[in-house]
């Protein structure tokens, strides 16, 4: 067994083994940081969705929780002016992209944003920002669920499972910048892919871009 | 194994006979290509063979004044070498027959002379040769790239043969004390990182040269591995020597050819010559170089996503720590330095750390690199040391504004550096001065703008290529970005609000703190600093619905001023595209508003002696205008 430290988070005095992740310490413990891109198993945290900030006694500037070790005597806040806007900035962003409207959503009162949104005395709606998102179809190939690419925040959790605990490769990211998306090898539709729609993808993402049909037909229903 | 002092002994007697007979040479890197240097090269080349001269032709690369391209310089026994442009092909025949047969040197096609002599100037009695400094570009555009022994007779590969007698530790303390900071644009110290590297468990380690050079304006990379790519290699060699590397990789734009043929000629000649390869001049130390050529996204000069790209992943970058020095390419210790960095390092180990921290400034030794763009009259590529001021790089060096227009800012850094105005020309250059005025050093790109530049029209231009250019993984720069982008492109259509600077300032500093790699850190200074200095602007657009310099279409209208116009002159009629201008009954010419397209070709085609077409923010409304459309309808 691993070495214990003694670390504050939040005026919190915690024993945690030596080295784990910051972010999922602070989890453990039941002291939400916002995340939507973290993964436990993963070798190396992709840090891409920018949600996870925490200011650490000693280091300048806010910095993210999924890309730091817990050390001894570390001393650390999860809510502090600079890192409650950061995540504010970067929560109205990903929302700028995002197809609101809840209420038809499948993933409603069960979605990651929603909890983010709530934890935060976020609002679900642009106030300073522009809407960014342009519309395109839903994939409704896959025989048990569907992929709707305007609620998609990029997370990559699917492209992750996908790849490396499933091992079937269908799904990755591609393109840049504004057009950056997760698609099938040649933009087939998921049906027709290599995907063998096992659902692990849909079980993992946090928002409602990928919901089974049943989901679908209950959020219909009422 | 021949000796490297036999070697050099041999390249030198070689390089001296070239010059016993007369010798052209043609600037044939990018920028000359661009200017017809292979035309003129060819004319040489047949002019010589049609007299059946004994003069030899060789291809050099760019010594710096590209504003003169192509340039040509011309030795002949017993005149002082002298060099010319711009030359054409006809200019290139009277330099064979006047020049290299009849004793003429054309002195009136001659830029300056290459030595002292008593006949003509050099470089250094202009004020740009007063500033400049040329350490490695000293050679560029004076020694055949594409021939070893030029660079050999030059002292080349002197430090590299020298550090194969060294500790390896000893070489990296040598660097270390020269204080030599990264030239890629962050100006980390290339003695830390080379120190890390060596200290970091793994094995096999590499080295990287980074000559992903992707800013608008800036081709200081491209002109280097063009014109002197074997300093590049040797100083690469030389890091691998001192971090124990084998591997090295250069690690170029696809869309720099002649650069990648450059290169590829250089490591087969070092290869012969034992300078890279199994067992380098004879020693222990083997390591070899490949090139990898790069698609062209902007992202992949960020250490972590250059490494994903060589590693076959797209290019997209990882958090750092861990650092490629400890953990770079498949995960082994990596040090990556910029062309510009491993340049200087062989003339480090030829001449000591002492003699480096002599130029410069004490937190910035050494030279600066720049390469000069926009409204400056003479672009191209400047070396002076740090601490040289903007004004003395861009009025000396540069020679000043074209055009006689009025100097109004400088965008310094590349895309992520800041604009910085008139009352920042006295900044000396240097990593930490600038950042101080919000710009940064960068890799070296020095855009000059003119009284003609809409600073909002530049803002959102440098950031269009940023958010173009961002790789999309991390939330801040993706969709940031694009939100930045959007209200400066708003404010310069006149559809501004007044809460949009606010808003865009808030925004930057998110995106600088939030980001996960320098690209998102750095993309909106340019939008910073032109709030910062020139937020009149700004309000000019949101409140008035005027661009002060007259440049956002959206916010001008022309008019031709009746005062001015020659009612014998149609020229504007004939110049315009959509037949917006019409002669009035007066015989004057007047401009229907909603027809014209603002192409500028009347502005353009004015004679200069009328000057009548002008352009006039905030746009006039139609109405006033009717009345003289109907009155010459009625004309009609």
């Amino acid at each position: 067994m691993s070495k214990l430290v003694t670390i504050t988070i939040d005026d919190k005095e915690l024993k945690v083994p030596e080295g784990e992740i910051l972010l999922w310490v602070a989890l453990n413990q039941g002291i939400y940081i916002p995340h939507l891109c973290g993964i436990r198993e993963a070798e190396r945290p992709a840090a891409s969705c920018r949600l996870c900030f925490v200011e650490i006694e000693g280091i300048p500037n806010p910095v993210t929780a999924c890309t730091q070790s817990v050390r001894e005597g570390m001393k650390v806040r999860t809510r502090t002016p600079r890192v409650d806007r950061l995540v504010r900035t970067a929560f109205e962003l990903l929302l700028s992209n995002h197809s609101l409207g809840c209420a038809k959503c499948p993933k409603n009162r069960n979605c990651e944003l929603q909890r983010i949104a709530k934890e935060r005395g976020l609002k679900l709606k642009l106030t300073r920002l522009r809407p960014l998102l342009k519309e395109v179809s839903k994939d409704e190939t896959p025989d048990a669920f569907i992929f709707d690419p305007n609620r998609c925040v990029l997370c990559g959790r699917c492209v992750w499972v996908d790849h490396f605990q499933v091992n079937v490769g269908a799904i990755g990211f591609i393109r840049r910048g504004m057009e950056r998306k997760v698609a099938t090898f040649g933009e087939l539709k998921l049906g027709e892919s290599r995907c063998t729609q096992c659902g692990e993808c849909v079980k993992v993402c946090p928002v409602g871009a990928l919901s089974f049909k049943e989901q679908n037909q209950e959020c219909r229903g009422g | 194994m021949q000796s490297y002092q036999q070697m050099q002994k041999e390249a030198l007697q070689k390089f001296e006979a070239l010059r016993e007979k007369p010798l052209v040479l043609v600037g044939t890197a990018t920028c000359g290509r661009a200017a017809g240097a292979l035309n003129v090269l060819a004319a040489f080349q047949n002019e010589i063979s049609r007299n059946q001269l004994d003069a030899r032709l060789r291809e050099v690369g760019c010594m710096g004044h590209c504003y003169a391209e192509p340039m040509v310089i011309i030795y002949k026994p017993g005149f002082p070498p002298l060099c010319y442009g711009p030359v054409d092909e006809g200019m290139a025949s009277r330099l064979v027959v006047d020049f290299l047969i009849n004793d003429d040197p054309c002195f009136e096609f001659a830029i300056a002379a290459l030595e002292p002599n008593d006949f003509f100037p050099t470089f250094s009695d202009y004020p740009r040769g007063i500033y400049e400094n040329k350490i490695i570009l000293a050679d560029c555009g004076l020694i055949d790239p594409e021939d070893i022994d030029q660079y050999l007779a030059h002292d080349g590969y002197e430090a590299l043969a020298r550090v194969l007698n060294m500790d390896p530790v000893a070489v990296i303390e040598e660097i270390k004390n020269s204080k030599l900071r990264g030239r890629g644009g962050a100006g980390f110290p290339t003695g830390i990182k080379w120190e890390t590297c060596n200290n970091a468990p793994g094995a096999p380690k590499y080295v990287i040269c980074n000559a992903d050079e992707g800013d608008p304006g800036a081709f200081m990379d491209r002109a280097l591995l063009e014109s002197n790519p074997h300093q590049v290699l040797e100083g690469l060699a030389i890091a691998a020597y001192a971090i124990g590397a084998s591997q090295g990789y250069i690690y170029v734009r696809a869309e720099y050819p002649l650069a990648v043929a450059r290169v590829q000629t250089a490591l087969k000649q070092a290869r012969e010559r034992g300078l890279l390869g199994e067992s380098i001049l004879g020693g222990d130390f083997s390591f070899d170089i490949k090139i990898f050529q790069g698609s062209g996204a902007f992202v992949c000069g960020e250490e972590t996503a250059l490494i994903a790209s060589i590693e076959g992943s797209a290019g997209v970058p990882n958090n750092r720590p861990p650092y490629p020095a400890t953990s770079g390419l498949r995960g082994k210790p990596t040090v990556i330095n910029n062309v510009k960095t491993l340049s200087y390092v062989p003339h480090i180990i030829r001449q000591g750390a002492d003699w480096f921290k002599s130029i410069g400034t004490p937190n910035s030794p050494g030279t600066a690199v720049f390469a000069l763009a926009g409204k400056v009259s003479n672009t191209g590529l400047a070396e002076v040391p740090m601490g040289t001021t903007i004004r003395q790089l861009v009025f000396d060096v540069g020679n000043g504004i074209k055009n006689d227009k009025k100097f109004k800012a400088v965008q310094i850094g590349g895309p992520s550096g800041g604009c910085l105005p008139e009352s920042a020309l006295d900044i000396p250059i240097d990593f930490d001065s600038l950042q101080q005025a919000g710009a940064m050093m960068g890799s070296g790109g020095l855009v000059v703008l003119d009284e003609d530049d809409c600073m909002v029209e530049i803002a959102r231009f440098f950031l269009d290529f940023t958010q173009k250019e961002s790789c999309g993984k991390c939330t801040f720069c993706r969709l940031g970005t694009k939100q930045m982008l959007d209200i400066l492109t708003d404010i310069t259509r006149g559809q501004g609000k007044q809460e949009d600077i606010e808003l865009l300032l808030e925004l930057a500093e998110d995106i600088k703190a939030g980001s996960l790699c320098g690209l998102g850190k750095t993309a909106p200074n340019p939008v910073l600093t032109t709030i910062r200095y020139f937020r009149d602007e700004y309000e000019a657009h949101i409140q008035e619905g005027r661009c002060p310099a007259l440049m956002c279409k959206d916010l001008i209208t022309y008019y031709i001023v009746p005062e001015k116009c020659s009612k014998l002159c149609n020229v504007c009629i004939g110049s315009c595209p959509v037949e917006a201008i019409f002669t009035r009954p007066d015989m004057l010419k007047a401009i229907y508003l909603d027809k014209c397209v603002k192409c500028n070709s009347c502005m353009v085609a004015c004679p200069p002696q009328y000057q009548a077409v002008i352009k006039i923010s905030p746009p006039v409304v139609e109405e006033g205008d009717k009345a003289d459309e109907q009155a010459s309808d009625n004309n009609h």
